[in-house]
């Protein structure tokens, strides 16, 4: 906790927080959602998946929270204190935004200190200081976002699971969340997996990003990112940025077909 | 015209809003000094006479045919069937001794209605708890609740005369039959209100049966149940007054005391006497969504239907 934590840095990963083992997914009614998926995430290794619609991107995450059980493969991952931001904010509006970013902590029977300490570090990381009592129904889109990340920071998770967070907020609120969940991400140095539409997110956020196929879900190609962090937000009109991002978008095309 | 300014007032204050709030996204840091503000939703206020003044007007015209019911077309040896609206207040609210009679009368049926209130909550509440957490007894007693509903009161009259008795027990149990099933039905619908997500929130931190119940389902089902309540007292009110026709055995309630007045072609308090009982309803069914505005309200957006 001492460490100023820069970058990611490849020798300080250990063994990996989360693994796919052959995981393949078939629902009751026959549909086949992923097929013979493998793949780790380390600590400081933040990993993006991008596929089309539907292609049980979602599902994976299930399966490694644990929500949904895999019909064949293995998954390891701690789940004791899993971190797993949704898509929609998921805040319980009876709940002031203090409240709300305690949920957790309480349902894991932190003492009531702790979870106050924990509660005010984690909304004035994520820059909500001043908005404690709100109520979520006075909040902005991106502001219930944001509240929804600092509660899941506030178990310290290991792992963090990322359901396509920012899908629903506009494009300036969503390149700032971005930002915003690179610099926790450095701080933390947790290991993230992300799913996500949009490749220049994918791109912007990863040190590794994933394609999938259309259903049956399938790991078609692998880009590691070379970019250094921090990242600036100018990264994003970098040639080498676009050029990568072009190629996986051609990936994807292919993949989509 | 200062209507006119009050709108563009309002106007203005709604376009503050949210550029403050556009500040608030893009510039976090901010915030602090802005969060004051966004507290106060800019509502668009309407002038307090056009929310008051047709319901006023709708009033002067009730009353007005009142009068001309009264003077213009019932002739003077049957006016007793309506009388005027000046002459019910002068008996019926005005003199002490009908008052107090009526007042009396109402208290006794407050008491039943309330009685059979609670006794309808902790029912209707208790079956919506118990069939949330199983959709099997959920199955099983779902049937009977509908038939229960749909069971005309009129017909089992004399099953409730003959277990409970010709009086207050019996009251009280029509009002429990008819207030238990809005409480049941809109507390279970609460219940199970709660979106996937957040379920899915609780599941992925080992919360228990009963924690997700306290903290996720009860809380969530809180608009309903008060809906539910606002309903269930309205009722109540009604069982009361229909069980005090039905069973009018020991202290006599407002129904008996009107049915007395009709008998009795005493037109004024027996208008009056109804008059008392709708205030009745009303202040009950106010009560309740100001009660469940009070404790929902800051955070429900839809706390009053």
């Amino acid at each position: 906790m001492t460490d100023t934590r820069t970058a990611p840095d490849t020798s300080t990963r250990g063994a990996a927080a989360l693994s796919f083992r052959n995981i393949s997914m078939v629902f009751p009614d026959g549909t086949q959602a992923v097929d013979d998926v493998s793949f780790d995430v380390c600590r400081n290794e933040f990993v993006t998946i991008v596929g089309p619609s539907g292609c049980g991107k979602s599902t994976l995450l299930k399966i490694a929270s644990g929500l949904l059980r895999q019909t064949s493969g293995d998954v390891e991952i701690d789940r004791s204190r899993i971190g797993y931001v949704f898509q929609d904010a998921t805040l319980l509006p009876w709940r002031t935004v203090r409240q709300n970013v305690e949920l957790l902590t309480e349902l894991h029977g932190f003492p009531k200190d702790d979870r106050a300490t924990r509660a005010a570090d984690a909304i004035e990381l994520v820059g909500l200081a001043g908005f404690e009592d709100h109520y979520p129904n006075s909040l902005s889109g991106g502001m219930r976002m944001r509240a929804s990340l600092a509660r899941t920071l506030t178990l310290e998770p290991p792992v963090f699971l990322f359901d396509e967070p920012f899908g629903a907020v506009d494009e300036i609120t969503r390149e700032r969340l971005n930002e915003e969940t690179l610099a926790l991400f450095q701080r933390e140095g947790f290991a993230g997996l992300f799913i996500t539409h949009s490749i220049s997110e994918a791109v912007f956020l990863s040190t590794k990003v994933l394609v999938m196929s259309a259903r049956p879900g399938r790991i078609v190609e692998q880009y590691d990112i070379p970019f250094d962090y921090p990242r600036e937000p100018e990264l994003r009109f970098d040639p080498e940025f676009t050029r990568i991002s072009g190629e996986i978008s051609h990936t994807l095309r292919g993949a989509h077909s | 015209m200062s209507d006119l300014r009050h709108n563009v007032h309002a106007t203005d204050e709604t376009h503050k809003m949210t550029e403050a709030e556009a500040e608030h996204e893009v510039l976090p840091g901010y915030v602090t000094t802005l969060g004051t503000m966004s507290g106060v939703h800019a509502t668009k206020r309407e002038s307090v006479w056009s929310v008051i003044l047709p319901p006023l007007v709708a009033g002067a015209v009730i009353l007005a045919i009142w009068y001309l019911v009264s003077y213009g077309i019932l002739s003077e040896d049957r006016r007793f069937l309506l009388k005027p609206p000046h002459e019910v207040v002068r008996v019926g609210f005005l003199t002490w001794e009908n008052l107090s009679e009526m007042l009396i009368a109402l208290w006794n049926t407050a008491q039943i209605a309330i009685i059979g209130l609670v006794a309808a909550t902790i029912i209707g509440l208790g079956l919506a708890v118990i069939m949330s957490q199983s959709k099997l007894l959920e199955r099983a007693i779902f049937p009977y609740m509908v038939i229960l509903q749909s069971m005309p009161i009129l017909a089992i009259v004399p099953l409730i005369g003959f277990w409970f008795g010709y009086d207050r027990t019996s009251r009280v149990v029509v009002c429990v039959l008819i207030a238990v099933f809005p409480i049941l039905v809109n507390s279970l619908f609460g219940l199970l209100s709660a979106d996937q997500g957040m379920h899915d929130l609780f599941t992925l931190h080992k919360a228990n049966r009963w924690t997700r119940l306290k903290k996720l389902m009860f809380p969530a089902a809180l608009p309903a149940i008060f809906t539910g309540l606002r309903i269930a007292a309205g009722l109540s009110v009604i069982g009361a007054i229909v069980g005090d026709f039905l069973f009018g055995q020991g202290e006599v309630g407002i129904g008996q005391v009107i049915k007395l007045y009709a008998a009795r072609l005493r037109g004024e308090e027996l208008l009056a006497g109804v008059l008392l009982a709708c205030m009745f309803g009303v202040l009950v069914f106010g009560l309740f969504g100001w009660i469940g505005n009070r404790v929902v309200g800051k955070w429900a957006t839809q706390a009053r239907s």
